[in-house]
């Protein structure tokens, strides 16, 4: 009985989770788009749903809401269903829609989809071949073989995103960095961005005259057809086409030109409004935010080359370790079972939103920035795969953030996984990605402020 | 040769509705083969007659401005783009058939032109909502085009075309849906041949022959480093 009541508060979430899935599809990712195919946002909506469900899991088990063993089933069910999502329907749809775009390959469309998905699969196999993720006595079909792969995967995409987070946050929030940009610095590239329009014009024109000129004369600029037509095209080229070629190539280049100089106007905009701002009461308060991040960030970087190093991996929590603080050294008396039980649960929660909100926000941007309406459905499903796998290692990572006693259902569910070599590989990722991202912005920083300094 | 006089039209819509392959297929009369992301704005030149085939025949050069991006790009690229409005003689509105959305936001796309153009009227610099009184005494001529004819199917293009014919109606323009990649549709006799030329001797008689006072032409308007309410005060 109380397992029905169980499942039947589980399946109103999924379905809560679907919707919201379901909105942010709708108004946030595709607000430009016409949806025509539902099966992507289905799809979406469904990925975000069993992910959010494990998440939700989680925190049941804090709770202890539910009873133990519908809680076990379900994590069962959903690890089942969410791990044939990424590993079959979600690459098999991908590789569809890619073969759907490419005009040629349309009539067979399914054969060269399963072909596309085949080779998928092998590649997702031979993912773990060079990683010591595994016992070789579970069988080939186990889920174990399919999350070992998923969780590498996924653990690099997670560090790879912390890395680059980590650093970059703290750059945006602080006003340290920010370029002193006036009026006009911008008012002089616009005026350089009309100049070289004006010169692409006045080429275009006289392009333009040549061709009529040239037709109006009877000289027909087409490709020339047959064996004679060839002969004639290189013994006598008429002077009118050479020209052409030749401002073809100026125009070309000062296209390109204007091309830099629109975007370097875009950017001295945007650093314009960061710095106004960055004088509003807002944008102060993210300045004291950004100093406060820049200090976590140092540090853990300097956690993860420690753990590198030392080849040491942390066996306590931060909860027990704390509360172990506070009573050992500071002598706090309280209940600590209590404690860690509620503290864990704010301190889980705070890590679930804010990786699931901050996954949302960058995969909307990079979205925005790369999608176009030909691509946007294999773009839309290319996400739906990575927001899965970002959710399910994150359900491994986050293993140790726990105390002991609510690790053990991860532990059960998830098999008899390396847990200790997905920490490193975080910790070895995170440590490349933070460093790289540090060069990339010095790099990036450096070179702007040379080309708007006004003399 | 550049001695002729010109005129400046912008092309405006959304990402992937063709504007590129329309302009290339308005200047150069062929199709244009690989068209790929406009980044900023890119240019390109038509010689046309005005008044072909009368005694008052006369040749301008008709500048098309195709401004690439789209209307939820983020504000700091929004002001990038307002350089490129000013001084704009004439607007086509290029709208994807097989879109609904690109339909929809062409409103977007027209308020923000004309909101930055150089013809002062009073107009309250709203928020970007569409304001329908603003397109009754809009003064500069407006085109739309529809693309990608080719791909609707027989069976829907009825309704499509009613759907466009009331947008059309809406912006107070001529309409014209054909397909990029075919040069026929703007066959010299055709219908479309005819709408484009009337369209392009209205944008040159309303910049050279208009004896309205309101018209300053090539008058930079800038409001966009404050000021503008004062600027707008001398021109009543």
């Amino acid at each position: 009985m109380s397992f029905l009541i169980d499942s039947s508060i589980m399946i109103t979430s999924q379905v809560l989770f679907f919707g919201f899935g379901w909105l942010f599809f709708m108004h946030q990712l595709f607000k430009d788009y016409e949806v025509r195919q539902y099966v992507v946002q289905v799809i979406f909506s469904v990925t975000f749903a069993f992910s959010c469900t494990m998440f939700e899991l989680i925190i049941f088990e804090i709770l202890g809401v539910l009873n133990s063993s519908s809680r076990y089933f379900h994590w069962k069910m959903n690890l089942c269903i969410i791990l044939l999502i990424l590993v079959f329907m979600v690459p098999f749809y991908i590789g569809y829609f890619i073969v759907s775009n490419i005009r040629l390959l349309h009539k067979q469309r399914l054969l060269f989809s399963c072909l596309l998905w085949l080779t998928f699969m092998y590649f997702f196999w031979k993912l773990g071949d060079p990683f010591p993720i595994l016992s070789p006595k579970h069988g080939i079909l186990s889920i174990e073989q399919l999350i070992s792969r998923v969780g590498v995967i996924g653990v690099t995409l997670v560090a790879l995103l912390s890395g680059f987070g980590a650093v970059n946050c703290p750059y945006t929030y602080m006003s340290y960095f920010l370029r002193n940009v006036t009026d006009i610095d911008i008012l002089a590239l616009e005026r350089r961005l009309l100049q070289t329009m004006d010169m692409i014009i006045s080429k275009k024109k006289r392009m333009a005259m040549t061709r009529r000129t040239m037709f109006q004369k009877g000289e027909i600029h087409n490709k020339p057809s047959g064996f004679w037509g060839m002969i004639k095209s290189v013994t006598t080229s008429a002077p009118g086409s050479e020209n052409l070629t030749l401002i073809q190539q100026e125009v070309d280049a000062l296209e390109e030109l204007s091309r830099q100089l629109f975007l370097e106007t875009a950017d001295l905009y945007a650093t314009k409004e960061r710095i106004e701002y960055s004088k509003t009461f807002k944008g102060k308060y993210f300045n004291f935010l950004g100093y406060f991040f820049s200090i976590y960030c140092v540090w853990k970087i300097f956690m993860a080359t420690i753990n590198i190093v030392f080849d040491r991996v942390g066996k306590t929590d931060p909860v027990t370790r704390g509360i172990e603080i506070t009573v050992n050294y500071l002598g706090i008396q309280f209940d600590v079972k209590f404690w860690s039980q509620h503290i864990s649960f704010i301190l889980v929660g705070i890590i679930i939103v804010t990786s699931i909100r901050g996954l949302l926000i960058t995969l909307t941007k990079f979205f925005y920035a790369i999608s176009s309406s030909k691509s946007s459905n294999v773009i839309v499903l290319l996400l739906a795969q990575i927001m899965g796998m970002y959710f399910v290692s994150s359900v491994l990572l986050i293993r140790m953030s726990m105390p002991l006693e609510y690790r053990t259902i991860i532990t059960e569910v998830l098999g008899e996984l390396q847990f200790n070599f997905y920490h490193r590989w975080f910790d070895v990722i995170f440590l490349v990605s933070a460093l790289s991202s540090i060069l990339f912005l010095y790099l990036a920083h450096k070179q702007a402020p040379e080309k708007h300094m006004t003399p | 040769m550049a001695s002729l006089d010109r005129v400046k039209v912008l092309v405006l819509g959304d990402s992937g509705v063709g504007k590129s392959s329309l302009v290339h297929l308005l200047c150069q009369n062929q199709v244009l083969g690989n068209p790929s992301w406009t980044v900023g704005c890119s240019v390109d030149v038509r010689v046309h007659d005005y008044k072909e085939g009368t005694p008052e025949e006369k040749t301008y050069y008709i500048e098309l401005w195709d401004v690439g991006g789209s209307v939820g790009s983020a504000s700091s690229v929004k002001s990038t783009r307002a350089v490129f409005y000013n001084s704009v003689n004439g607007i086509i509105l290029v709208h994807d058939l097989t879109n609904k959305k690109s339909s929809q936001n062409l409103n977007r796309w027209s308020s923000e032109a004309l909101n930055r153009d150089s013809v002062p009227t009073g107009v309250l610099v709203t928020n970007g909502d569409y304001d329908r009184e603003q397109f009754a005494e809009n003064q500069i001529p407006l085109l739309v085009i529809g693309t990608k004819l080719d791909q609707i199917h027989d069976t829907k293009r009825h309704e499509v075309l009613i759907r466009t014919a009331f947008l059309a109606e809406d912006f107070n323009a001529e309409e014209i849906n054909l397909d990029c990649t075919n040069p026929r549709y703007l066959a010299a006799g055709s219908s479309n041949a005819v709408k484009l030329s009337r369209f392009f001797d209205k944008v040159i008689e309303k910049r050279y022959f208009s004896r309205d006072s309101n018209q300053i032409p090539g008058f930079p308007d800038r409001k966009r480093f404050g000021g503008g309410t004062l600027k707008n005060l001398h021109y009543d």
